[in-house]
């Protein structure tokens, strides 16, 4: 097993363990916390095809992946950031922050 | 040319001008819709007297035309002229017109219609001014039908009475009878020569040029200008009263006795006789043939009528009839200066007669038959003296003006070279003539007042009463015996003076025109009169004077004799006729029954062709346009049922099956984010599978 097939291999686990957090959390803020690890097995995705990727690093610009790893987490900041502010909006309006229970959008 | 000249369209004008305004006028202002009335028409008097002044210093023709609008290519041109023709008839319409006027404000004192009253009369006053001055065949028309209007609204002023309401209908209608052959003369004119001015520097229609291009012949034998001269006859015959058209004017007394006065006596009626004088050039003696005969024999066929009527009003009428008889004669047999000298000598004592008759009327509280009438003279002796002076006058008592034309009728009918008939007619017609005025005069003026019970007859009554501050106090104490009670009385002076003015002018006129002095005569022809006491000198002219007399004098006698000698002493008396002879008298007094005669055949075949109309009108047209509206309606029905049923119908199955659809998928968002991202999950699990399995295959 070389490096990169172990990196991968923590990284689809690590989003696995993302989804499924995602899917079954009953609590908004965990179902975040899900989303946050699935994008974390992203970034890790990223990494390990910057470090040990087939392609040969060009001189020209030698960090590419590992800025939009940085990019990437910056986004991933602000998502948590809006994400949490949009579930206080919701809890101050509907008094719960249970996922199940905010059905108002159906067709 | 002189101002006058220029200006003598406001003769006509004014009128009209103050007919408008008075019809802006409230019903109130009464005196002042008489003032305008009277006023416009005194200032045409003034001006016609000028332009007469000037037509007597320069004789000549003198016309004013103006283009007035274009259609096509050509310009239509209307114009007036001054000629000495017209200079007599302004000053004659516009002073008898005048007269009149006032006479109105004593006879209309009460009318609640004042105001409309002097409206129509000035209207009718301008139209007739108009149809002097004309100097256009066209602009002639249209004042003609103008007085055509306002004949037919004054003869229908008390519309209430329904026999004053059919009297105008049916004047209206017989007039326009004749209108349409004057209609058709008219346009058939304007083919031949192109113009309708009658004048126009030697290109009017009346004119040499245009003459002899008219020259050759039509149908029947006939010149056009014949045939066309005749079709404007026509509008003559229907207008003046002529056999067969004068059924109109005796029923056309049912107006106002000023209006018969001026409209059925001195003016309008006259409009006719001077349509002829005018046209006279275009008049062949094949026209002028016929003209003289319907003239002769309308002027014996009313005579004889006017002798069995018991109508004031009525006797006047057929008198009119029978007189317009006269002129049309004279126009055929002696020319334009003949007729037009008793055209002007019979509007003067005419309108005297009429106005005299209305001032009885008047005096007798709306009574207009004569057998309830009798021995007035002594109530009203200015009427009675004024009344005689006419009835002489139209008798043609010696040296009355009367005498001088009707005699230069007979004298030109006794020297026409075709036929003896119209003088033998005419002087037949002139001793009915003295005749029935002498029965009429008996009848009303002399003898003792006759009261009985057909003067109390509810109908005199019920009528329209005018004046009702004279006969209300006496209606509501005894209400059946209105003329018993209150004696006739004279007239106010506002009536009395125009009749005196006229009866100077029914004695006096004739001098104008005697043999020995035609001046009247000259100055038609545009010639200077001088006096000639060889005018008396030509031969068979005092014979027949004598003999005219004599005539007169036997009518006069013969009435006298039967009439005043022993009057009858009570209404319901048979007449010293219809005790002689009382079939003739029935068959006169109903008027020879040409009304029945044209109720049996020209009305009964209208009435037959209306019915046909209205029967074809209601099943066979009537029957298209409602199938076609049932084939149409049908058509929409089917229509209307093919949009509900079926697109209707397919439409809301689609509607319903896209609602469903929309409810099915509606349910795939149900609203739980999770739901979302199983679905998510699932489809990239799904994804990666067929990734996976698509490398391998």
């Amino acid at each position: 097993m070389n490096p990169l097939a172990g990196c991968l291999l923590v990284s689809a686990l690590l989003f696995s363990v993302g989804l499924a957090g995602a899917l079954t959390r009953r609590s908004a803020i965990l179902v975040l916390a899900g989303i946050e690890l699935m994008l974390n097995a992203a970034n890790l995705n990223f990494i390990a095809f910057w470090r040990y990727g087939t392609h040969i690093h060009s001189a020209a610009d030698p960090m590419t992946g590992l800025i939009f790893v940085i990019f990437s987490i910056a986004v991933a900041a602000a998502e948590a950031a809006v994400g949490l502010a949009l579930i206080l909006a919701i809890y101050r309006h509907a008094r719960t922050s249970d996922v199940s229970e905010m059905t108002e959008l159906q067709g | 040319m002189s101002w006058i000249v220029r200006y003598l369209w406001l003769i006509p004008v004014l009128p009209i001008v103050a007919a408008g305004i008075s019809a802006l006028l409230q019903r109130e202002r009464r005196r002042l819709s008489a003032t305008l009335a009277i006023g416009s028409m005194g200032v045409s008097l003034v001006l016609a007297l000028m332009a007469f002044a000037e037509a007597l210093s320069e004789p000549a023709r003198q016309v004013v035309n103006f283009p007035w609008m274009q259609f096509g290519t050509e310009w239509v041109r209307l114009g007036w002229l001054l000629d000495p023709l017209a200079a007599v008839m302004l000053v004659m319409v516009s002073f008898v017109g005048l007269l009149i006027f006032i006479y109105s404000l004593g006879y209309m004192a009460h009318d609640d219609n004042f105001t409309r009253f002097f409206c129509f009369l000035s209207l009718f006053a301008g139209a007739m001014l108009g149809v002097v001055i004309a100097n256009s065949l066209l602009l002639l028309f249209m004042c003609w039908e103008v007085v055509g209007l306002t004949s037919y609204l004054l003869i229908g002023f008390w519309f209430q009475r329904p026999a004053a309401a059919a009297a105008a209908k049916k004047a209206f209608i017989t007039t326009r009878v004749g209108d349409l052959g004057l209609l058709l003369g008219m346009v058939w004119l304007y083919g031949q020569t192109g113009t309708l001015l009658f004048y126009d520097h030697g290109a009017g229609c009346l004119e040499q040029s245009a003459l002899a291009g008219m020259a050759h012949a039509a149908a029947a034998g006939m010149a056009v200008s014949t045939a066309i001269g005749l079709l404007i006859f026509c509008g003559a015959v229907g207008k003046s009263g002529q056999v067969p058209l004068h059924v109109w004017l005796p029923d056309a007394m049912e107006g106002p006795t000023p209006v018969s006065a001026l409209i059925h006596a001195a003016t309008m009626v006259a409009a006719g006789v001077y349509l002829v004088a005018r046209v006279y050039p275009l008049m062949s003696a094949q026209a002028l043939e016929v003209v003289a005969w319907v003239g002769a024999i309308t002027a014996f066929f009313a005579a004889c009528i006017a002798v069995a009527q018991n109508d004031i009003k009525r006797i006047l009428a057929y008198s009119t009839v029978s007189q317009l008889g006269y002129m049309m004669l004279g126009l055929g047999v002696g020319g334009v200066a003949v007729g037009m000298f008793h055209l002007i000598t019979h509007a003067f004592f005419k309108a005297l007669l009429f106005l005299g008759a209305g001032s009885v009327i008047h005096g007798c509280t709306e009574e207009q038959d004569i057998r309830n009438m009798g021995g007035l003279r002594r109530y009203m002796p200015v009427t009675f003296a004024t009344y005689a002076a006419g009835m002489l006058a139209l008798c043609g008592f010696p040296l009355f003006a009367g005498f001088w034309s009707k005699d230069a009728i007979l004298h030109a009918a006794h020297g026409w070279g075709l036929s003896r008939g119209p003088f033998y007619l005419g002087a037949v017609g002139a001793l009915l003539t003295a005749f029935y005025m002498t029965r009429q005069v008996c009848y009303v003026f002399f003898g003792e007042r006759r009261v009985t019970e057909a003067t109390v007859a509810p109908a005199s009554v019920a009528q329209h009463v005018p004046h009702g501050e004279e006969l209300e106090p006496i209606v509501s104490a005894r209400p059946g015996e209105v003329c018993a009670v209150e004696d006739p009385h004279e007239s106010p002076a506002v009536m009395t003076g125009p009749l005196v003015i006229l009866a100077v002018f029914a004695v006096l006129l004739g001098f104008v025109g005697t043999p020995a002095w035609p001046w009247f005569q000259s100055f038609l022809a545009g010639q200077s009169a001088h006096l000639d006491w060889a005018g008396f000198g030509e031969p068979g002219l005092l014979s027949l004077m004598v003999t005219s007399s004599l005539i007169v004098f036997a009518g006069l006698g013969l009435g006298w004799w039967l009439y005043g000698r022993k009057p009858i002493e009570h209404a319901t008396d048979l007449d010293a006729l219809e005790r002689m002879q009382p079939g003739i008298f029935h068959a006169l007094a109903n008027r020879l029954y040409v009304d029945e005669f044209y109720n049996a055949t020209v009305i009964a075949l209208a009435r037959f062709a209306a019915a046909f109309s209205a029967w074809l009108d209601r099943w066979i047209w009537g029957g298209a346009v409602w199938l076609v509206s049932a084939v149409v309606t049908g058509l929409g029905w089917l229509d209307a049922g093919v949009d509900r049923v079926v697109v209707n119908g397919g439409f809301d199955a689609g509607c319903r099956d896209l609602a469903r659809g929309g409810r099915l998928f509606s349910r795939l968002q149900s609203g739980r984010v999770q739901n979302y991202l199983r679905v998510i999950g699932g489809a990239l699990v799904v994804l990666a599978v067929l990734l996976l399995w698509g490398r391998r295959g």
